[in-house]
This record gives structure tokens, sequence and C-alpha cells, in this order.
């Protein structure tokens, strides 16, 4: 039961990966990665709506009628997208400016749409929760990841800070929507290709023992 | 490859070879070589060979890697980089034609199945990418250089290797506006442009833009030795030179717009060398027609109206996106076909 739980965590980090996995909410991750700051604020922001959405609706799961559950569901993830928005303008103007109009749009952001309705509809409020937070971790990472390549490239900084010269020979295009399929897809490319290489030395170290695998619960 | 290949009718034999084709292509293009080395300098030839050995480089080194038959000896990564350098300006650091080149073969071509897979004609993607990637070293535009000044404008453009336009110190004082930015500028500047200047090549433009002459004899050699169809570049060039015909009579005028359009930027280089590209072109007579008149409509517009001064890279890409819709909707007639139609054949 305990390696369950962990596995509810860990499966979002790198298994179904939404981002580069589950290829979920591709359009604040082309859109907004332009900075690797802007990756790593839009994925704690929707870390923070999965997460109590998740657990809201998991709560509710028995009381919302099915027939009206996407509104229902939109309402609750509305709710917690209003609150981040809100502290977000008081306290991160700047992030708040860059991140624009992707940060309302959260809530129809389809991982958090896709977990409520493939997971925490079904499941327990603690799986739920560590579902959000899994989930939630996956697509910062894969964000920042982003974010950082297109901004060493596209403009010679990590984080806002200058590497040696490298901004004198940076590729505008990086910043730009093209270079941004451009990295995505590349970096969807490596990782499945790491994913194929470590399930084919998991089947061959498995390949004389009995088979014990695991249902994956997912979109 | 085996040595025999199953497929069915109809077979067509004859001697051409994939590597026959890219040294005509290599043939047709010495002129623009040599123009360019005229006009820039050296450092022309130096950036042309750097475009090239990072192409085939990067062939042989992806195939080396993904554990491919080696397809280098094909010639046609020599081509794309030889393409592509001619489509960069002389002041342009070493790293650009490289990184161009790379980008050219491994995801315009490589990624996609290597050549006669490729949806886009890879030099004029990566000339995008590039033109994306810095777009001030690729429109910053120098004057060819004056032979009369001696060894050292021969030399001149070596000052570029590394830090771009900015080598050359004072980049106002270098830079030339191309003839093609004037003609948005009214009429009259037009009317003034030194058409003949164009043809020969003694204005701005990238390394193989600059002579149309050049770029002239070599599309004539293709033509005669039929390695591209002409249809291609005669319709193309004829829709851009009708545009310019309409669009000069609505600026009253008539025909001033005409020659600096067809000798002005890529476009010579384009209708000649990227737009003819086997794998990106439709595959019928009516089709190649049809592409080649968006080509022309799709480059006009961008020059007249967008706001890039130069559209024939841009109309290639497209056109070249559409060539699988052309190819579904313009069928061949089988032989021996008739059309059920009122009146026809029961």
């Amino acid at each position: 039961m305990k390696s369950n739980r962990l596995n509810t965590l860990t499966n979002g980090i790198v298994k179904s990966n939404p981002t580069f996995r589950l290829v979920l909410g591709t359009c604040p991750t082309l859109a907004v990665t332009t900075q690797a700051i802007n990756g790593l604020a839009m994925g704690a922001a929707v870390t923070f709506v999965l997460l109590c959405s998740n657990v809201m609706i998991s709560l509710l799961k028995k009381v919302i009628p099915n027939r009206v559950r996407i509104p229902a569901y939109v309402v609750i993830i509305a709710t917690f997208v209003t609150v981040v928005q809100m502290v977000m303008q008081k306290f991160l103007p700047s992030l708040y400016d860059a991140l624009g109009v992707f940060l309302p749009l959260i809530v129809v952001n389809c991982i958090i749409l896709a977990r409520a309705e493939a997971f925490a509809s079904c499941n327990p409020v603690l799986d739920s929760a560590l579902d959000g937070i899994g989930m939630g971790v996956g697509f910062t990472l894969s964000l920042t990841l982003i974010g950082i390549v297109r901004e060493v490239l596209g403009a010679g900084s990590i984080f806002g800070a200058p590497i040696g010269s490298l901004g004198n020979v940076s590729m505008t295009i990086f910043i730009l929507p093209a270079g941004g399929f451009l990295v995505y897809g590349t970096l969807m490319a490596v990782v499945n290709y790491l994913m194929r290489l470590s399930e084919e030395r998991k089947i061959n170290a498995l390949h004389s023992m009995p088979e014990n695998d695991e249902e994956e619960v997912g979109a | 490859m085996s040595k025999y290949i199953v497929s069915s009718s109809p077979h067509i034999a004859n001697r051409r070879t994939v590597t026959g084709i890219m040294l005509e292509v290599l043939i047709a293009l010495a002129p623009a070589v040599v123009a360019s080395v005229i006009f820039y300098g050296f450092y022309a030839l130096f950036l042309e060979i750097f475009s090239v050995g990072a192409a085939v480089g990067t062939e042989a080194l992806y195939n080396r890697i993904m554990k491919k038959e080696q397809t280098v000896k094909d010639c046609s990564a020599m081509v794309t980089g030889l393409l592509l350098a001619l489509n960069i300006p002389v002041s342009a650091p070493f790293y650009v034609p490289v990184i161009g080149s790379a980008f050219a073969i491994i995801f315009v071509k490589m990624l996609f199945g290597g050549i006669g897979k490729n949806f886009a004609n890879p030099a004029i993607t990566a000339r995008i990418f590039l033109l994306l990637a810095w777009a001030s070293v690729m429109t910053t535009f120098v004057k060819p250089i004056v032979w009369a000044g001696g060894a050292k404008e021969i030399f001149k453009y070596f000052a570029c290797i590394v830090k771009g336009p900015s080598g050359l110190g004072d980049v106002a004082a270098v830079t030339s506006a191309t003839p093609l930015a004037s003609l948005r500028e009214g009429a009259e500047k037009v009317k003034d442009l030194p058409v003949l200047a164009m043809f020969l090549g003694k204005t701005g433009g990238s390394l193989g833009e600059t002579s149309a002459l050049a770029v002239l004899i070599g599309g004539v050699y293709l033509m005669i030795r039929r390695i591209i169809d002409w249809r291609v570049p005669t319709v193309y060039l004829a829709t851009v030179a009708l545009f310019a015909l309409i669009y000069g009579a609505a600026k009253g005028a008539v025909g001033a717009y005409i020659l600096p359009s067809l000798l002005g930027g890529g476009l010579m280089l384009g209708a000649f060398f990227m737009a003819t590209d086997y794998a990106t072109s439709p595959n019928t007579k009516t089709g190649l027609v049809v592409y080649a008149v968006g080509l022309g409509l799709i480059t006009s517009l961008i020059r007249f109206f967008g706001n890039y001064p130069e559209g024939v890279s841009f109309a290639i890409l497209l056109m070249n996106i559409v060539t699988p819709f052309i190819d579904k909707f313009i069928r061949p007639r089988p032989f021996g076909f008739v059309k059920q139609g009122k009146g026809g054949a029961k």
C-alpha cells in the first residue's frame, strides 16, 4: 500500500509526465516558457491549483451529480485560479504581467481537468492530493527545463542572469513561438528515448522473474 | 541498397543518378560562387566552404550516430550547404552558416527520413531559421568590394569572422540599402534604381543574390540539361513580373517595377535552385504551374504589403507545405482514360 502511494506521487514526475508523456497543457507550455522563471511560476501556479482542486473534487465526488460534473469541476478550479491570480497580482506583479492571459486560462488547462476526471473523481482524498502534487511537480520541472533551454539559447541568460557574453550570439528564434515548438519537440524526443532505454533495461532485468506489472492510472 | 528492386510499372530507365543530378546542380552554382568571390572577396569563399563542410559533416555524423546507411556520397548535403551559404550576407560571422547547415540537415532533412523525404527545402527553411535567429546579421548588407582598392579590399570582410557586421567598425558606413527595400518607397525611388548594376551584381545583397546574371547562367544550364522543369522558374518569374506590372500601374509608373522586382533579392536563386527541389514540388505539369503561380503571388504580396522586405523564402516554404495538397487535387490522367461527361463516350 505504501509503495502504491509513492507510485501515485512519482507517476506524474517521470512515467506519466504531463508535458512530455501525456502531452497535456501544451498551450501554456509553449506560450510562457520564454524564460526559465516564467516556466517555474506557471508550474507553481498550476501545482497549487491542481493540488487544491484534486482534493476538493475528491471530497465532493459523491455529491457532484454525474451529468453536470464538468461545470462543477470548472467552478471549483476557477475558484482556486482566482486565488492564485489575486495573490500573484499583489505580491509578484512582474510575473503576473509576464504570464498575462495564461494565468486565468489555467481554468481550462487540460492537465487539471484530466486529473480531475481521470483520478480525483474516483480515488480517495490522500491519493488525489499526492497525484496533484506529482503531476504539478512534473509539469513545473518540464516547464522550467524548456524555459532554461529557451532562455540560454535565445537570450544568453539563465533565470535572468547573463552567462558571460553569450547574449551577443544568442538566437532570437528560441524566444519566438517557432523556437518553442523546436525545443518542445526535441526535448520530448529525448525524454521518450530515455524512457524507452530504461524500460528496455527493466524488461531485460525482469526477464527471468514473474510478471508483476501494475495497471497505469492515467488519462 | 539491394541490387534488385521490385516495383510496379511504369518503369523508366535512364542513366541519371542522385549523385549525378547533385553534381550538375553544383556545376550550375559555380557562376554564383565565382560572382560571390568577385564581389565580396575571399571571405565569401570561406563562408561557403564552412557551410558545405558543416552540412556534409552533420549528415555523416547523424548517420554514424543513428547507425544508418551513410548517404553523404550523394552530394545532396553539399548542395544544401552551398545554397544556404549563398543565402547569407557576407558580413555574417562564421558560425552562422555552420549552425544553419546543421539545422537544415538535422531538423529539416534527416529527422524526416533523409533525401527525398523532406517536407520542405532544407536550405530555405534554414535561411528562415537564421533570419529569425539573427535578424540583424541576416539583414545587414554591405557594399561589394572595389577591386581598385587593392589587396586589402579582397580580405576586408574577414573582419566579420566572429563579430559579424560590427567587426567592420562603423557599420552605418558600409551598410547599403537593398534595392528591394526601395520598392515600397514610391514610384520615384523605383525609377532611380540602377537596374544594370542589379543585373550584374554591384548592389548589396546576400552572397548568391547579388548577381542575377550568374544565377541566371546556372539556371539556364539546369533547364537545358533538363535537371529542372522549365515551368517553375518561368511561371514564377512571370507571375512576379505581372504583379509588379499591375502594382506599378496602380502607382502611376507602368513598367518601372518589373525589372527591379525580378532582379532584386533572392528571387532568381529561389526560382531556379530552391523552388525546383524534386521532393518538395508537385509531381504533375499542371501542379507545377499552380505551385509556381502560388510562389509568385505570395512573394509579391509579402514584398509589397508585408512586414519583411523579402518574401521569396517564405513563399517557397509555404508552397512546399501546400505541395502534397496540390498533388492530391491535381491527378495525372491515366493513359487511355476518357472523361465521362455530357456527350462523352459511353
